[in-house]
């Protein structure tokens, strides 16, 4: 078991003709991905290395039944290229791009309002259920099938994380990158309600930065929600205020989103918070031998 | 991107706003012109990026032309140092003349996004000019909150509400309700992150003005506003970041001694923090990007080194997709190229084909100091910089 990518993956590339688009197709067809489908408008009937491209998602959709897309399309078109997945009934929007305007975000948030899509990221390496599909940029060999929930809103301080379960043989059920970005489709929570109710997954690791609340919320949810071990760790301790930290919603503005704030929180709700990025898998083993 | 204050209201006046009359200027004599047009009394305001200028002396009200002459004169080219600023100040190289106004009371007004219900949030407050983060700490009943939905704006029944709960009535309170509405227009047309006026005055005459303004820009958006990206000021940056900038590295200077290069905004951040739990500080965030590229790597470490408070640099990268051996020649490449690299170079490599990648590191012509991962490294590191490794 995994949470919401697995061996049913059907998969539709949005962007599949741009070199990075078409790069990352095949790496996720590589690692065991169904990749259905590719769209570029205006470039239907053409095919990459195989897989056809349509112009359109519901075109796509219609002769390849895809039920997940990942999008590499450029930041002034793909919040449009979001929308687009969802209309055609796209179950699940994976948004690689970054560099969306907020404003955009804003829209598409209003756009999904009432559609049952899920969308992942913007600003995001995607999400992986080990050994079955990815779908995303990350290394797929650094992820080994097992019984670790992994959540963040980074891209290679995730593989870290990832790479130390690995080593200690605990492996991943599903590892998920929410995104850097101050408004993300899927949050915290999302996910941490969908782990809790995944027998395959027996604990939690939620990778956090400065920037907003959404740990604070995930703190309060897992103290009254969740009944499996979670371990944290916040990124940013000597992040200065004000300024953004690469990610465009790592931030700590009047004098919000600090640190210190999202490890007490977290603390409170029961949470071991590693101290230091190196213990993030030597935290989850022991917390999972208790 | 921020702006400067004279920008701002610029931008402002265009959606509605009032502001008080004004000029910027660089030089004294033209302050003194400009304060005479107001007719003789008017305040100097420097133009830097940081807030709180009035703390730290770079607001002040001049009641003759000649009085402004000297206060322009005594602003202009100081090091202005407010809570903001840092302990060394920024430079002041431009001041706005404006005109007195007679206050009678000070409100807060700010629209910007609130990420919990992911929808903008204009705030509001009767206690202005103050520091708003304490008011919100103090009293935080004291701080009107209105949703807006991005798509219909602030609806007029919204401002009003707003106007009432800050107590301003009649034809003061219609003013007030149209300046909020400008306000919000302005802030979803402009792509701003930000729109603050602290404070806005309400004159003895019953005017609503605002006497200050802020705005940042959600720089993501900036390439539908060439106007506002025309309105950076590179003078106000740190001149390292400026040049990070030029080839998409993102550099931020910090106060520590240990330069880092990371790929990924997240790991470069825990790579910030662990330095920290090594009993050191960290002198700069950098994030390299994902890839790691050849490119990016020389770029980034001549950055890193001009920066003469670095004692030592730690290069953490995870590779992903990227093959850790073609780093590896990345960076073995990079410090060839500058053969005048005397500090230690602590380099922790880790993903695919990392065992080639240390093999090169290993073989290089450069001295480097191996690390086995990110404890080893940062541990190495520290004692580097300290010069006992």
């Amino acid at each position: 078991m995994a949470i919401w990518v697995d061996n049913d993956t059907r998969l539709v590339v949005q962007g599949i003709t741009g070199s990075e688009g078409q790069f990352h197709a095949l790496g996720c067809r590589d690692y065991g991905t169904n990749v259905v489908a590719g769209v570029t408008p205006g470039k239907g009937g053409q095919s990459v290395d195989g897989i056809p491209v349509y112009d359109s998602v519901t075109e796509a959709r219609e002769a390849t039944a895809c039920n997940a897309s990942m999008i590499f399309v450029p930041p002034p078109f793909a919040a449009d290229a979001i929308m687009e997945a969802a209309a055609a009934g796209v179950e699940l929007v994976v948004c690689i791009t970054e560099g969306i305007p907020v404003a955009d975000m804003l829209k598409v948030r209003a756009f999904l309002e009432d559609n049952p899509t899920r969308l992942i990221g913007p600003n995001c390496p995607g999400i992986i259920s080990p050994g079955m599909a990815k779908i995303g940029i990350m290394p797929g060999h650094i992820h080994q099938p097992g019984k670790v929930g992994v959540v963040s809103r980074s891209g290679t301080l995730t593989y870290e994380a990832v790479w130390q379960v690995t080593n200690l043989g605990l492996g991943q059920s599903t590892c998920i990158g929410i995104g850097g970005d101050p408004l993300p489709g899927t949050n915290f929570i999302d996910t941490l309600t969908a782990f809790a109710e995944d027998p395959a997954t027996e604990g939690v690791i939620l990778i956090g930065e400065i920037g907003g609340s959404a740990e604070e919320e995930a703190a309060a949810w897992v103290k009254e929600n969740l009944a499996k071990p979670v371990v944290g760790f916040i990124a940013g301790r000597t992040a200065p205020p004000g300024r953004r930290m690469g990610h465009a919603g790592a931030i700590i503005s009047g004098g919000k989103g600090t640190a210190q704030a999202k490890t007490e929180a977290l603390t409170a709700a029961g949470i071991t918070v590693a101290e230091s990025p190196a213990e993030i898998g030597v935290s989850m083993a022991r917390a999972l031998e208790k | 991107m921020k702006i400067h204050e004279f920008q701002a209201k610029e931008i402002l006046r265009r959606f509605g706003v009032a502001t008080p009359r004004g000029q910027v200027v660089d030089s004294a004599a033209e302050a003194a012109e400009v304060c005479r047009e107001m007719g003789g009394r008017c305040v100097v305001k420097a133009q830097i990026h940081a807030g709180g200028r009035g703390k730290g002396g770079g607001v002040k009200l001049a009641g003759s032309p000649e009085e402004a002459e000297a206060t322009a004169a005594s602003i202009l080219g100081m090091q202005l140092v407010t809570p903001q600023t840092g302990p060394e100040g920024q430079t002041v190289r431009k001041v706005l003349i404006e005109e007195a106004l007679n206050i009678a009371s000070e409100l807060y007004l700010s629209v910007t996004l609130d990420r919990a219900t992911g929808k903008p949030v204009l705030m509001a407050s009767a206690s202005g000019g103050m520091d708003i983060e304490e008011v919100a700490a103090e009293n935080p009943e004291a701080i009107v909150r209105e949703a807006i939905d991005p798509q219909l704006g602030m609806l007029p029944f919204q401002a009003r509400s707003v106007v009432k709960k800050l107590g301003l009535e009649g034809a003061t309170g219609r003013q007030a309700a149209k300046l909020i509405s400008s306000l919000t227009a302005a802030y979803l047309a402009i792509d701003a992150s930000l729109v603050e006026i602290n404070p806005l005055l309400i004159t003895e005459e019953g005017d609503v003005v605002a006497l200050d303004a802020k705005m940042n820009f959600d720089d993501n958006a900036l390439f539908r506003h060439p106007d506002i990206r025309e309105m950076r000021d590179l003078a106000e940056e740190n001149p390292l970041e400026v040049e990070a900038g030029k080839y998409d590295l993102n550099y931020i200077k910090l106060d520590g001694e240990i330069g880092c290069m990371v790929n990924g905004a997240g790991l470069a951040m825990a790579t910030m923090d662990i330095i920290k739990l090594f009993g050191s500080e960290p002198a700069n965030f950098l994030d390299v990007g994902g890839s790691a590229s050849q490119e990016a790597v020389q770029n980034a470490f001549r950055i890193l080194i001009s920066d003469d408070t670095v004692k030592a640099v730690l290069i953490n990268i995870f590779g992903g997709i990227a093959r850790t051996d073609r780093i590896a020649n990345g960076v073995v490449a990079a410090l060839q190229e500058m053969p005048d690299v005397k500090l230690p170079v602590v380099v922790r490599l880790e993903g695919t084909n990392v065992e080639q990648g240390r093999k090169i590191l290993g073989e290089a012509d450069f001295d480097f100091i191996v690390a086995n991962d990110m404890a080893d490294a940062a541990q190495k590191v520290v004692a580097a910089a300290k010069g006992v490794a």
